[in-house]
């Protein structure tokens, strides 16, 4: 077991690595110099006002010292959990920005996700083998599963905020509130979380459905359910050992798609101005805020590590294999 | 998007069962599978749109040809935007631009994948170390949040560029897939008897490894496609399409900044939205289809 989480640890360091460095080159190494660009983006004619902006956005970046320097002290800064000033949010600095947004993001991600994962394998192992219920649940997981998340947001925001009117279609919570603990604030968060969490929740069902009933189908055809058949035991013991089966690689599934269920979530964010992470990228990229955008980026891909992490240690709880060193994760 | 599994969406060929040496069996059960035929015909209608509309449409997609905010009508079979453009006109397009990122990319990730994998696969020992930690560290970082920092320091952006980007990027499961089928292969006496003769891996790794597993090699190629146009279509919408030209993605990305929900421009954001759907849905359906075709043993009895 010791083996198995050290080498789950090196992949993820290596992968944080991987990523700050990949961070740390798109600015310095891309085609096209950007501190020319914020520049000239910013429109002004002054000469002197426009020395003074390159001479302030190349100090930003470091651009003066040697390459090498520039990388180890990105890194400090990083450690330090300075991720440089919000361009967009000015003078807020860029972690500040991110840990106001995280709690949306988070709200939003955590319950639709693991909702989605649940409803979707019992409907699945619901489904295997019943002719009629697969035949309803197969069509309908596979248009799921071709939506573009904005699409299905766009539609649901469109139908209940929109024509019906039901249900607010922007923001975190009510324009005429102010935060604070009262029930009407609660009410107000929950009646805007309600339609981006359900957008999130039907696209990711059909997937896990659909895996589910395939698993289930292949463990059925197992010898040991054949067995089980030939002993006489019933069916719902059968489809009892072959759901606890089949639900090993929907958790290594989990963890591999987690990065489309934050890509899709931040989508999902833009269509109903959340104010989350997603809300924040789309500010970010609209105002030419790099900081804002690669410390955002550093943040997903700290948060993806960290789940993963979770799901690894789910994994080694479910899996008996795994503690007792054999082979069995496959990620 | 697509939330399957990408490694248990289509069942491994069996190492036991030979393929299909006889093209006349799969074709027949090809031309019997409902799933395939649904799903082919489906991805063909729209390639035609996207084929033969750009040609038929009297307009530039981004031109103002009309009145604005126009509903359906004969003139303009899917009404016009907020500034008069001609929505059908961008639709055709954008469905030819789909198809150009879900080849290229898909084409892409395909062709790196598969090199990866049978390299590491067949190799094995210190090559395979490497490639698979590489794999794994791609696998695990979150594609979109890459491609949203790389498309943002470009400046102009072009469908050719983003696929690029894309299919450097999503290669890793269908690596770890092609591995793991080779490591099955490359012991078999076939494979053996080749290396005994002297032929050069890359010549065995083509003719001997790779044609035991064309079927799956062609299914993967087929995900990769639609999870691509998924892709690009979130990047799009951000607002971090091509710039110089339009797609499904922008088509949504306009309509949701220019206040399409609010004014009740259905005609403007439904129509993209069902193209992508059924293409992607389209071409996983048809997978399954083909899956059936070659695998005898998820056929209906």
């Amino acid at each position: 077991m010791r083996q198995y989480f050290g080498r789950k640890l090196l992949i993820y360091g290596l992968t944080f690595f991987v990523a700050v460095t990949v961070n740390w080159m798109i600015p310095r190494f891309m085609p096209g110099d950007p501190v020319a660009s914020m520049v000239a983006r910013a429109r002004i004619s002054d000469p002197e006002a426009v020395a003074a902006m390159q001479q302030y956005y190349s100090n930003l970046f470091g651009f003066d010292q040697p390459i090498l320097a520039q990388y180890f002290n990105f890194w400090g800064a990083l450690f330090a959990g300075n991720f440089g000033i919000s361009i967009w949010a000015y003078p807020l600095p860029v972690s500040e920005v991110i840990m106001d947004a995280v709690p949306y993001s988070l709200g939003l991600l955590i319950p639709s996700i693991l909702l989605s994962w649940f409803v979707g394998n019992w409907a699945g192992a619901l489904a295997a083998r019943r002719k009629i219920l697969d035949n309803t649940v197969l069509p309908v997981g596979y248009v799921l599963t071709a939506m573009p998340y904005m699409w299905i947001a766009i539609l649901l925001c469109w139908g209940f905020g929109v024509v019906f009117q039901v249900l607010p279609v922007a923001g975190g919570y009510s324009f005429a509130l102010q935060p604070d603990l009262s029930w009407e604030f609660v009410w107000s968060l929950f009646q805007h979380w309600l339609l981006p969490f359900v957008s999130l929740f039907l696209v990711a069902l059909g997937g896990w459905a659909i895996g589910m009933r395939n698993m289930i189908i292949y463990e059925l055809e197992a010898d040991y359910s054949n067995y089980l058949a030939a002993l006489g035991a019933p069916h719902r013991l059968i489809r009892r050992y072959a759901f606890r089966n089949a639900v090993l690689p929907q958790i290594t599934g989990l963890a591999l798609q987690l990065g489309v269920l934050v890509a899709g979530a931040l989508v999902t964010e833009i269509v109903f101005s959340y104010p989350g992470l997603g809300s924040l990228i789309l500010k970010a990229i609209q105002n030419q805020d790099f900081f804002l955008l690669q410390g955002t980026f550093l943040f997903i891909v700290l948060g993806v590590l960290i789940a993963n992490f979770v799901i690894d240690v789910v994994y080694v709880i479910v899996d008996p294999r795994t503690r007792a060193g054999m082979a069995g994760a496959t990620t | 998007m697509t939330t399957t599994d990408p490694i248990t969406a289509i069942t491994a060929p069996d190492p036991d069962t030979p393929p299909i040496s006889n093209r006349r069996e799969a074709l027949y059960f090809a031309v019997r599978n409902g799933k395939l035929l649904v799903g082919v015909g489906i991805v063909t209608i729209f390639l035609l749109i996207g084929i033969v509309g750009p040609f038929l449409v009297k307009s530039p997609p981004m031109e103002y040809v009309g009145q604005p905010m126009m509903p359906p009508d004969g003139e303009y079979w899917l009404g016009t935007t907020t500034f008069g453009q001609d929505v059908l006109a961008q639709f055709v397009y954008g469905v030819r631009s789909a198809f150009v990122v879900g080849v290229l990319a898909g084409g892409l990730a395909a062709l790196i994948g598969m090199v990866i994998g049978f390299v590491a696969g067949y190799r094995g020992g210190l090559v395979d170390e490497i490639l698979n930690m590489l794999t794994n560290v791609v696998l695990v970082i979150p594609t979109l949040a890459v491609l949203l920092i790389i498309n943002a320091y470009l400046g102009v952006r072009s469908v050719g560029m983003q696929s690029l980007f894309i299919g450097l990027t999503s290669w890793p499961w269908v690596a770890r897939a092609i591995r793991a089928q080779t490591f099955s292969l490359r012991s078999r006496d076939f494979v053996d008897l080749a290396r005994l003769s002297g032929v050069r891996t890359g010549r065995i790794i083509l003719r001997e490894i790779a044609p035991n597993m064309s079927s799956y090699l062609f299914m993967t190629f087929i995900l990769l496609f639609g999870s691509s146009i998924l892709i690009a279509s979130s990047l799009d919408f951000i607002g971090l399409g091509p710039t110089d030209g339009v797609s499904l993605g922008v088509m949504l990305n306009h309509a949701n900044q220019w206040s399409a929900l609010p004014l009740g421009l259905w005609w403007w954001f439904i129509p993209p939205g069902v193209a992508i759907t059924a293409i992607v849905g389209a071409l996983y359906v048809a997978n399954v289809g083909l899956d059936e075709v070659f695998n005898p043993k998820l056929r209906e009895l």
